[in-house]
């Protein structure tokens, strides 16, 4: 029981993260209609500016400050240079075109930081355990990863909900060419939009970086996983994004700890630790599937009239 | 089509005459690297003609076609392991395994259009991924060793380097072949006439879906064996063979060499290789300037190096 409640709160925490790289990933996909495999390098840019600024600052905190506007500018300056050029284009080109760019960052960090990961050692204050229920502890680092991202997401849905440029942001993912034509600066929009959707994948990237170490290539997998996330969730949907990560973050996590033991259920030991790890691995590609099939604009479509 | 000393028609008929006297030069100098490269690009070079297939006349933007690569190497490898080195029975069972995957996982993603049919093709790809990181008794993440290659009852010894390679050239030729008989039938037209208006394509009576379906499967079953021919040029098969920038590989060959035409994943499957070969020669760091090409011929030259080489006789 204690176990379940520990995987739900990792499964949280990790639907969570996916959350901060899918809403840059839907809102992209949503206004701009591009297909952006290159978010997950803003992941990877993310974790090792923030390894760097906080190894030069000292400060945990000042320096995830620096990295988050570093990224944001990086993302910026990609949106300027790069991607302008592919909206309007076939998904395929989009889909090359960043496949392009992914390769181009990994080479890029790998000629600045060199090719052995970075650590991001985390401050005194958020290592250790707390008592979360008595006796059960759970790593601080883990609880303010939840609170963080929470936070971002309330504050996400404030700007998308309350505010004009949430407005514009929301009336560019049901029709583009009508924000552009009522005299919006749909380029400027573009390029923000972009922007902090890098910032927020960045985000993602230093979250992760004290857990995991910051590598050349760690945004190629969860870009993956992200992109599962959006197409459940319903490509420009952020609360769509948010319902399917916690889902596919929770079903991931729980899936992993727990089918090893169902199949031990049903089946001999043997054949249930040879088949469970790689049918939790394929749990939310199934289930992105089954989506796909039943209902391919995902669960939470943007109303497109 | 008119000319027959087009620029295009010249460049591939040198690169074929190439492919086929490369091993003359490689036994003259005794110099055997270019023969192993080569061959790792004849046999990609077949992967990115099956999916060209699909991607490139019929519109269907597959991003897990390197699943078959690993689906037929894992056939092949999964059967050494056994004590079952006839290529007799591998080469078959790897084709037979591609064709079934390939009708599954089809008749799953062609219902869905666009983008979404990028996304499921991938994650049907990531799933036999993991099926392959998760299998333990062959090596799982670290990828199995393939002592013997498949033996073909001495009629051909694929230990041999030279006659390997002719024999993955000869497919490819095949393949290519088989892929221009294709385009030009019936079928074939269906399947362009579908990407370019399916809906039309139904109204007027073809029921496209079944179509597209052949079409998707017999792009797997090309890609299968080819990954029977990686499988036994490596002597190695890993889940790594599969990894989703693999199927981005395969897609970069057929843009880069021209999308829909008939030797483009082969100029493709050349130029990319070659480049890399070439750029990791002169700095270790050759993708930094790989990505923003690959980036700069999306957006300036979409036709490819085909498409540039026609574009020079027509201007």
């Amino acid at each position: 029981m204690l176990l379940l409640l520990e995987q739900c709160l990792n499964g949280l925490q990790f639907g969570l993260l996916l959350f901060l790289l899918a809403a840059g990933l839907t809102l992209v996909f949503g206004i701009m209609d591009l297909v952006n495999l290159a978010h997950g390098s803003f992941y990877m840019v993310g974790a090792y500016f923030a390894a760097t600024f906080v190894a030069l600052t000292g400060s945990f905190v000042l320096g995830a400050m620096l990295a988050l506007a570093a990224t944001l500018l990086v993302g910026m300056a990609v949106e300027l240079i790069a991607i302008r050029k592919l909206y309007g284009r076939d998904h395929l080109d989009h889909v090359l075109g960043t496949f392009g760019l992914i390769l181009f960052f990994n080479e890029l960090v790998r000629l600045i930081w060199g090719p052995a990961g970075m650590n991001l050692p985390l401050p005194p204050y958020l290592s250790g355990s707390i008592e979360i229920l008595p006796d059960v502890y759970y790593p601080v680092y883990r609880i303010a990863i939840i609170a963080a991202a929470l936070a971002v997401a309330l504050l996400l849905y404030l700007v998308v909900m309350r505010t004009r440029v949430g407005m514009l942001i929301r009336a560019g993912a049901s029709n583009r060419e009508m924000v552009g034509a009522l005299g919006i600066n749909i380029q400027l929009l573009y390029t923000f939009v972009f922007g902090v959707g890098a910032a927020l994948a960045g985000l993602a990237g230093l979250i992760e970086a004290p857990i995991l170490t910051a590598q050349i290539g760690m945004g190629e997998n969860i870009l993956i996983v992200a992109l599962v996330v959006i197409i459940i969730g319903g490509i420009g949907s952020i609360r769509g994004a948010f319902m399917a990560a916690i889902f596919v973050g929770l079903a991931d996590t729980v899936g992993r700890a727990f089918l090893p033991e169902l199949f031990r259920l049903v089946m001999t030991p043997a054949a249930a630790s040879a088949l469970a790890p790689a049918l939790s691995s394929m749990l939310i590609y199934l289930l992105m599937a089954i989506v796909l099939v039943l209902r391919p604009q995902g669960l939470f479509p943007v109303d497109r009239k | 089509m008119s000319a027959f000393f087009t620029a295009r028609s010249i460049v591939i008929g040198a690169l074929l005459v190439f492919l086929a006297l490369l091993p003359v030069y490689v036994v003259a100098t005794g110099q055997f690297f270019p023969l192993t490269l080569f061959t790792r690009i004849v046999i990609l070079a077949l992967a990115a003609t099956s999916l060209n297939l699909i991607l490139g006349y019929g519109g269907m933007v597959s991003f897990g076609h390197a699943a078959y690569l690993g689906l037929g190497g894992y056939v092949v490898g999964i059967l050494a392991k056994e004590g079952i080195t006839s290529g007799f029975v591998q080469w078959p069972l790897a084709i037979a395994a591609s064709v079934l995957f390939g009708l599954v996982v089809g008749a799953l993603c062609l219902r869905a259009r666009g983008v979404y049919f990028i996304m499921i093709t991938l994650a049907f790809a990531q799933m036999i991924y993991y099926v392959a990181v998760g299998l333990d008794r062959y090596g799982g993440d670290d990828g199995l060793t393939i002592y013997r290659r498949s033996q073909f009852a001495g009629l051909i010894d694929l230990s041999g380097k030279v006659q390997f390679y002719y024999l993955c050239l000869a497919l490819l030729i095949a393949a290519i072949f088989i892929v221009s008989r294709l385009v030009d039938s019936r079928f074939g037209m269906v399947i362009q006439g579908s990407r370019s208006n399916d809906r039309r394509m139904r109204a007027i009576g073809f029921p496209t879906f079944r179509y597209r379906l052949a079409g998707f499967v017999i792009a797997g079953m090309m890609c299968g064996l080819a990954g029977a021919l990686l499988a036994n040029h490596t002597d190695f098969i890993s889940p790594a063979v599969m990894h989703w920038t693999r199927s981005g590989d395969l897609i970069v060959m057929i843009v880069l060499g021209g999308m829909g035409s008939l030797f483009g994943p082969l100029i493709g499957a050349v130029t990319l290789l070659m480049l890399e070969e070439g750029l990791s020669r002169v700095t270790e760091y050759w993708q930094i300037i790989v990505g923003p090409l690959l980036l700069f011929i999306v957006v300036y030259a979409r036709g490819g190096i085909a498409g540039a080489l026609a574009g020079l006789h027509r201007g």
